[in-house]
């Protein structure tokens, strides 16, 4: 959390290696393969109408309208400090961990609000999973750590199979299926994130939430980990939060761009500049400044 | 390696010749090995003193025979010995579940920028430093008197139950502090109450931290001797405690005891009894760190 919270508090923070590396000349070829997505979301998970967060007085996001749909890849995209992971956390009310955090505006998620009064967060982060930055698997056993999402919500399920199911969903069982009582700190980084993912869905949510999930990851992690997102997509909605523009375009049916606006005092809010399928917005964006990021010509 | 050579041919000679103050460097080195030699001296000359002194009993006896005024070549220690296992094991009753379960309170549960919250932490660290005999009066006050107990082993459990809550509570924290915020997002994300965070994820993880500091506050207590001076510890007792309303004496009341005998048996006595209270006492920190290092930090 109090990454989220430095990153935006600082103006003058300098983009990430990896973010300068991949504003170089973008290979949109990716992107340009599969069936034509549609502008308009049809399948409506998520509706945000003009949705702000703020943190006590600091409006970290400003004025978010989206929709985001059913068993799609959507990405956010966008510098550091442009509000996209804090806006990730209000899905699932993780902001709520972050005393004097709030969310105005509408959050619905199919059609209830879930920052009405009567809303508990305990249910809407069962339904809607998080996925984070840096793979945090519990010091525990890796067996434990799938089993720990079903039991602490009382799911009365076989847990030997639960565990079985959700780790080869994960990609993980062949590599681990020895190994069940040894401790989740024994896996690599790339293993240890796939384990976080079979945990996830071990509580059979609805939604993943995925905070830039690869960004401590080597190329052949990540690139496991964007085979698995696509397979989780048939069943799961994915929203991730992304610094590599070219995960984005692989791996994402829309994307969505934010940037930071600077104001009079030298604040950075962060605000959506475009949001649409990823080819049209890779290939052909309506705005400027999303152009001008996608192309390596930004700030 | 010529090649190197010669793209600088025009540039001054290298000097690796340092221009550091070697002398200045080397004197403040010894300074600072004197300062710490001073410290490690002074308790070898003490440990040297008391063993040699107490040499000629430290035999069985010690913790075989009863203390005695006539006999003194004959008197033991055990009441002081089972007297120090009664109170300590009240104290460790009184003190552990209430040091913990507010400790968990102030670092999961409180509102950390709360006005409240902040009073109550500089309150528990300005009671730490509450000098052990005002623990004493307030014990002898309240249990003792107000409360009807009496000058007996719960009594005594009980005061010095609050005279180590403190460092409990502090040292608890600091354990629960250690454990990666990113371990209570991860169970937070899967749908756990903050409850099942706590006992599930936070505190196991917390425990080996927890143990050292407890140990490190209970052999505080065994070593205090001021508060149960008014507590009734004095008393000549040549017997076992029998239960938690039985008088009793402890290690450093006896060791004080035996010293302002005039006898020179006495005097070899109280040696041999600090001798045997410092053989628990560094028993008692090796544990801790013996735990310490068995448990490394995991992430």
């Amino acid at each position: 959390m109090s990454e989220t919270m430095s990153e935006i508090h600082d103006p003058d923070a300098p983009q990430s290696t990896s973010d300068m590396a991949m504003t170089g000349r973008m290979d949109v070829s990716a992107v340009l393969e599969g069936a034509e997505i549609p502008e308009v979301v049809s399948n409506i998970v998520f509706d945000l109408a003009n949705v702000r967060v703020f943190y006590g007085d600091f409006e970290a996001v400003r004025d978010v309208t989206m929709q985001i749909g059913r068993n799609e890849i959507t990405a956010f995209i966008g510098p550091s400090g442009c509000g996209k992971s804090t806006l990730l956390r209000s899905f699932n009310r993780m902001n709520d961990l972050i005393p004097g955090a709030r969310v105005e505006g509408l959050l619905a998620y199919h059609g209830f609000n879930i920052y009405a009064p009567d809303v508990d967060p305990i249910e809407v982060r069962r339904r809607i999973g998080m996925v984070f930055q840096k793979p945090n698997v519990f010091p525990k056993s890796i067996y434990e750590n799938v089993a720990y999402g079903p039991k602490v919500n009382g799911m009365k399920v076989n847990m030997d199979d639960l565990v079985e199911e959700c780790l080869t969903r994960a990609a993980l069982w062949d590599e681990v299926k020895d190994d069940l009582k040894k401790s989740a700190y024994a896996l690599s980084g790339g293993q240890q994130q796939r384990l976080v993912i079979a945990r996830c869905i071990a509580v059979k949510p609805e939604v993943i939430l995925m905070d830039e999930p690869c960004a401590s990851l080597d190329p052949i992690a990540t690139a496991k980990i964007e085979d698995l997102m696509k397979e989780l997509a048939k069943d799961y909605t994915i929203v991730i939060v992304t610094h590599n523009m070219q995960q984005a375009a692989r791996v994402s049916e829309r994307t969505a761009f934010f940037t930071a606006d600077v104001d009079a005092q030298g604040v950075r809010h962060g605000r959506l500049v475009e949001y649409g399928p990823t080819r049209r917005i890779f290939t052909a964006p309506h705005d400027p400044r999303t152009e001008d990021y996608i192309s390596g010509r930004f700030g | 390696m010529t090649a190197t050579l010669d793209i600088a041919p025009d540039s001054a000679p290298v000097d690796l010749q340092g221009r550091g103050q070697p002398l200045v460097d080397k004197t403040f080195r010894w300074i600072l090995f004197l300062c710490l030699a001073v410290g490690i001296v002074f308790l070898a000359v003490l440990l040297a003193y008391v063993t040699i002194k107490g040499w000629p009993r430290l035999t069985p006896t010690l913790w075989e025979n009863m203390p005695s005024l006539r006999r003194p070549e004959q008197a033991g220690a055990q009441s002081a010995i089972t007297g120090t296992l009664w109170v300590i094991a009240f104290t460790a009753l009184f003190a552990l579940p209430i040091g913990f379960l507010g400790a968990v309170y102030m670092e999961e549960y409180a509102n950390p920028t709360s006005r409240f919250t902040r009073f109550v932490e500089i309150n528990i660290q300005n009671l730490a430093a509450v000098p052990s005999i005002v623990y004493g009066i307030l014990g002898l006050a309240i249990f003792a008197r107000a409360l009807a107990l009496g000058q007996t082993v719960i009594t005594a459990g009980l005061t010095l139950a609050l005279l180590v809550l403190p460092v409990i509570i502090v040292s608890t924290r600091e354990a629960l502090r250690a454990v990666p915020q990113n371990i209570r997002h991860g169970s937070l994300a899967l749908g756990a109450t903050l409850w099942q965070t706590t006992w599930r994820q936070t505190m196991p993880a917390a425990v080996p931290g927890m143990a050292t500091g407890t140990i490190l506050a209970l052999s505080r207590a065994i070593g205090e001797a001021a508060p149960l001076l008014l507590l009734g510890a004095v008393t000549f007792i040549s017997f076992n405690p029998t239960g938690p309303f039985s008088a009793y004496t402890t290690l450093p009341i006896q060791i004080f005891n035996w010293t302002k005998e005039s006898r020179e048996e006495f005097q070899i006595l109280a040696s041999a009894t600090i001798v045997l209270l410092l053989v628990i006492l560094l028993a008692m920190n090796a544990v801790a760190i013996l735990i310490r290092n068995r448990t490394q930090k995991r992430w």
